[in-house]
């Protein structure tokens, strides 16, 4: 498996969240989630401004295999939604750290962040 | 229960395969992608291991008689070489099983069964062999299972000749669509039966199990410059729906007639010989079959799963039937599928629909194949 980016934070649901340092986030769902879905085929998500708890679901990923519902990491308002998404949902299997990314958060309680995981924790959570 | 394994369980493990229980045995699913496997079979070549498949030799004196006694197609127009698709049926005239039948000669043929249905069968012909055997003279049937001695290559796609031909000394353009010949490939003897589940031209390869890792190797091998690519069952599964072929357990089973899941054309009600079924079979095309199979496109990427209930007209009614198999066409880009629905829904103007997740999704009725499909171009 690919090393895990040491910078974000990670949810035992398989998302991650990259904190950008002015209160917003930005959510998409890990390296192991994406290969275990396989082909991915489409992601839905939320309208802006939907308002979501820590451990919502805010949306669907679908592979050729199964759907999967997708779990808020922490709490906040959805202030942006990757529109490459819709088009390209095959993006979050190549990229899912980068271009995958499928959330802006703006974060409700920012402290929340400090209950995931770090990337060390993280990968024990999936050996 | 351990999982069954075919010789090139350790191949598809070194080649990154991720492997699954299909019908108890540890199968690849995929290697790469689906997606992209798929699309490799479609554009230039792929090689599936079917090994799990089972192979059954029918031979005696009897054994035309008998499986024309058996299966619903017409086994009395097969001659040496050719290879025949179809149902077998209970007396009910739901399916047991859809099978290849390949005629070596007069009185030696062999199956091709589904793996999963392979004890089923294989205790149904043993009971019908018996019955057979008493009314027709001892020994005018015999039925020996090959499955495991038995492994299966399948190369699919429009270079699947192109990269055969160079391993065999067997003229491939002389070989038909639906026949077979024996030859070797690579080196290894193998029944070379131009056929397949994917649509495309193609060439299934029969041989020894213990011959399987150094076939594969040389296809690999030979197909590396046409682009072939190693596929699992995914892209199999999802080649065969575009191509509208049907899958045993979704489209036909046990519980859905040929008639009812899509399979008319290979139920012969006035050949010669009286088959099992044929009774049923008869009165259901007289009267109509209480279901249909329809194929679906959707117009939207969410994939209508198998399983989910069929909706007529406004929201509110009984489902009308269910979706019976369901993906992304990986070459329209949008969700395709196949449902079993009551004729009455089918012959009303008012529209089918599927929820997904609260979203109403119409059916868009279709002819199958969903794509162009180009098959043997010798056929």
């Amino acid at each position: 498996m690919n090393k895990l980016p040491s910078e974000l934070r990670y949810a035992a649901s398989h998302e991650w969240l990259k904190l950008l340092g002015d209160g917003t986030a930005l959510v998409g769902i890990t390296d192991y989630a994406q290969s275990a879905l396989g082909d991915i085929t489409y992601v839905q998500l939320p309208a802006v401004g939907t308002e979501l708890a820590a451990g919502a679901g805010f949306g669907v990923v679908e592979s050729v295999k199964a759907a999967s519902d997708l779990y808020a990491p922490v709490g906040g308002v959805v202030v942006e939604v990757n529109p490459a998404l819709d088009a390209a949902p095959e993006t979050v299997n190549s990229d899912p750290y980068e271009a995958g990314w499928m959330l802006k958060l703006r974060l409700a309680n920012p402290s929340e962040a400090d209950a995931l995981n770090d990337a060390a924790a993280y990968e024990k959570l999936t050996q | 229960m351990s999982l069954k394994r075919t010789p090139l369980r350790d191949f598809h493990a070194e080649h990154g395969a991720r492997l699954v229980d299909f019908a108890g045995w540890e199968m690849p699913v995929q290697y790469r992608s689906i997606l992209e496997e798929h699309k490799a079979v479609r554009r230039a070549a792929g090689l599936f291991d079917v090994s799990h498949m089972g192979e059954v030799d029918v031979q005696g004196p009897g054994a035309r008689a008998f499986l024309d006694s058996l299966v619903t197609n017409d086994v009395a127009k097969l001659s040496a070489g050719r290879v025949l698709y179809t149902p077998m049926c209970y007396e009910n005239g739901t399916v047991i099983d859809d099978l290849l039948i390949y005629m070596r000669g007069a009185e030696d043929f062999f199956l091709c069964i589904n793996a999963g249905n392979t004890p089923k069968d294989l205790a149904w012909l043993g009971d019908q062999a018996a019955r057979f055997n008493a009314e027709t003279g001892a020994g005018s049937v015999r039925i020996t299972d090959r499955s495991a001695e038995t492994a299966l290559l399948a190369l699919q796609g429009p270079a699947a000749a192109a990269i055969l031909q160079p391993l065999t000394d067997v003229p491939l353009a002389a070989l038909k669509y639906y026949h077979f010949t024996t030859g070797q490939v690579a080196g290894i003897d193998c029944v070379i039966s131009r056929t397949g589940y994917t649509g495309e031209d193609g060439f299934e390869l029969y041989h020894a199990s213990e011959s399987a890792p150094a076939l594969a190797a040389a296809l690999l091998e030979a197909g590396r410059p046409h682009e072939l690519e190693l596929a699992g069952l995914g892209a199999r599964d999802s080649l065969r729906l575009e191509a509208g072929y049907p899958l045993y357990g979704h489209e036909i089973s046990d519980q859905v007639s040929p008639l009812a899941g899509g399979l008319g054309w290979t139920v012969k009600l006035d050949k010669a010989a009286a088959f099992i079924g044929r009774d049923a079979l008869r009165a259901e095309k007289a009267n109509g079959s209480a279901q249909r199979l329809v194929f679906f496109k959707t117009g939207d990427r969410r994939i209508v799963r198998a399983e989910s209930p069929v909706f007529s007209g406004e929201a509110g009614g009984a489902a009308v039937g269910r979706v019976v198999s369901g993906t992304l066409s990986p070459i329209l880009g949008e969700a395709i599928g196949s449902a079993l629905v009551d004729s009455a829904a089918t012959d009303s103007a008012a529209q089918l629909w599927v929820d997904i997740r609260g979203t109403r999704l119409d059916l868009q009725l279709v002819k199958a194949p969903f794509v162009p499909l180009k098959k043997s171009t010798t056929l």
